[in-house]
């Protein structure tokens, strides 16, 4: 397990660095000079040298990927050219919305997901079974911001039981927070949810028809405790995967849902930073959402390697 | 033989969308560049069957444009990850275990880090926000999949005996890869292709609905939406019409995917006789 785990973690910090120069050569291209942008075209070139020092921008690029990515590694992302506080504040302001969506959202969504799934595949070819499976592709086929707009209209502009956005902070309590969260986490579940019950339901079909279920059955369980008991363990292994997968694409379209609920999250930072041309906070906000992705999917293999011996021993 | 119920439904409403798609180039029911105020924000009547907007436009003709640029998108960002994943992992599964393999697998996991909504923000900051760049964006996320699955299905081919035959003929990897390997993964691509197509149509709708895909005036589903959310509570029908013109289509493509792998897969049919 030692080995397996030095070996991911090389390639997880292989493809950290890789990404870092991807982002920072893509962004790199941009043509023109962020301190001539912030000034104006009438500034004098002296202030605009002087504030290129400022920003760090007076050295080759090379020096300025490495001033960037040593200072990531102390948790300073430099200073954004627009606000001029440190890009690693303003993250900081905001990550405490965006991952605790996330983390809402994917909780929603195993919370949906497996007993839909488990539910669907006890009852395979019944009317229960294809109700769950018609449900699902409805599901699937959700744009979750649409969906977003439709839970607004009903809970908070019709029904008047949540507010239609904004998020009022963790300091006014946690039921206050994750009340303000729960629409959007919602609309980011539910397309999730619906391709996890389908992966949940035909990992189990695959358990179900396994020798040792047969043997379990054999051993006198009857069908329900031979899923319970043994293949709904066993089905997990491939859905944890998916799962790993899906928390990319919640934090991802997290960006989306924080636009139809005016979540000052990470998504709503970049678009401003995009808008204003302030490329360093794009580069950085783009920098950990790709970190966190590489990071859970190296949890997933982790976790993937305990449940299942044969990966370490592969590996 | 039988074609699975499931693949008639999803042909049926994804040819409704191409029609109303390439319809949209000839005729529409009115013309989406004219503004009418007086007439604004209709509910579905005889006269415009799906209301009207905040400008008076007909909201069926705008759907009908709206396909054209969603179908375009999608379809193109599936050409560009057919185009260049296919090659990519036939070449990868030829040179099994080489550090070429190697490259290209890692480069592939490179990019699964990257959702393709954080690679259309990274291309709108720099180039800056079009249909052509969503394109883009969602056609870089598309290669690795394709490499992916052809990999995996062209290594199952590699060690089959039909592949052996052709090596000892004195064929080369690229002429196997192309006469043998391609043609037997090709129903394996269709299916894949119509997921990614749908997937496509829902990314090109989010980025438009942020402001990163279409422009105006081109009309895109997403930038409808866009422009209804503040008018969802007075007028529902201008957030619900695009919507679901959404959820069909992807329902359409998927229904049809699922029924492609239902007929194309022979293991399904010896299941299904």
């Amino acid at each position: 397990m030692i080995r397996y785990t030095i070996g991911r973690l090389t390639s997880l910090c292989l493809s950290l660095l890789v990404a870092s120069m991807v982002i920072f050569a893509v962004v790199e291209v941009v043509p023109g000079d962020p301190a001539a942008y912030m000034l104006g075209v009438n500034a004098r070139p002296d202030t605009v040298a002087a504030l290129r020092t400022e920003l760090g921008l007076d050295v080759s690029k090379p020096e300025r990927y490495l001033a960037w990515t040593t200072g990531m590694l102390s948790g300073d992302f430099g200073q954004s050219y627009t606000y001029r506080t440190p890009v690693s504040q303003m993250i900081l302001d905001r990550v405490w919305v965006s991952v605790p969506l996330a983390l809402f959202a994917l909780t929603l969504t195993i919370l949906i997901a497996f007993p839909a799934g488990i539910y669907a595949a006890s009852r395979r070819g019944r009317a229960g079974d294809m109700t769950v499976m018609g449900a699902t592709q409805f599901g699937v086929a959700v744009p979750n911001f649409w969906f977003a707009m439709i839970l607004v209209l009903i809970f908070a502009i019709k029904l008047r039981w949540f507010s239609a956005g904004g998020f009022p902070g963790w300091e006014n309590g946690l039921f206050t927070g994750l009340k303000a969260l729960l629409l959007p986490a919602i609309a980011l579940a539910l397309p999730q949810a619906a391709i996890l019950a389908r992966v949940m339901r035909s990992s189990l079909l695959d358990m179900l028809n396994e020798d040792f279920i047969r043997t379990a059955r054999a051993k006198g369980l009857n069908r329900r405790q031979a899923l319970w008991r043994h293949a709904v363990r066993n089905a997990l292994i491939p859905v944890l995967t998916i799962i790993g997968l899906q928390f990319s694409f919640l934090l991802a379209g997290g960006i989306v849902i924080e636009q139809v609920f005016f979540l000052p999250g990470l998504g709503r930072l970049i678009f401003q930073a995009i808008s204003s041309r302030d490329l360093i906070v794009v580069e950085s906000v783009v920098m950990l959402l790709v970190f966190l992705v590489i990071v859970v999917n190296f949890a997933v293999d982790l976790a993937y390697a305990l449940v299942d011996p044969r990966l370490r021993t592969r590996s | 033989m039988t074609l699975p119920r499931s693949l008639i439904l999803g042909t049926f409403l994804s040819v409704l969308f191409l029609g109303a798609a390439l319809l949209s180039f000839v005729w529409t029911p009115y013309d989406i560049q004219t503004l009418s105020i007086p007439s604004r924000l209709q509910t579905p009547s005889l006269t415009h069957w799906l209301g009207t907007d905040q400008l008076g436009r007909d909201i069926l003709s705008m759907i009908m444009m709206g396909a054209r640029t969603s179908i375009a998108v999608a379809l193109l960002a599936v050409g560009i990850g057919m185009g260049l994943g296919v090659p990519l992992g036939l070449l990868a599964a030829a040179r099994r275990g080489s550090l070429l393999d190697e490259l290209i697998m890692r480069g592939n996991d490179l990019i699964f880090a990257f959702p393709s909504l954080v690679i259309a923000i990274l291309i709108t900051a720099v180039f800056g926000a079009s249909a052509m760049n969503a394109i883009v964006a969602i056609g870089i996320f598309n290669i690795p999949v394709f490499a992916r699955l052809t990999r995996g299905a062209a290594l199952s081919l590699w060690s089959r005996d039909f592949i052996l035959a052709a090596r000892v003929s004195g064929k080369s990897a690229t002429r196997i890869s192309v006469e043998h390997i391609l043609p037997n993964i090709a129903n394996l691509m269709i299916v894949q292709g119509t997921i990614q197509f749908s997937l496509g149509i829902l990314a090109e709708a989010a980025l438009s609905y942020i402001g990163l895909g279409a422009q105006p005036p081109t009309a895109s589903w997403g930038r409808m939406l866009a422009d209804a959310q503040t008018l969802a509570s007075i007028a529902p029908h201008v957030a619900l019409m695009p919507g679901l013109a959404i959820v069909f289509m992807v329902l359409g493509l998927n229904l049809m995917g699922d029924g492609l792998r239902d007929l194309l897969d022979p293991r399904l049919q010896v299941a299904r006789t």
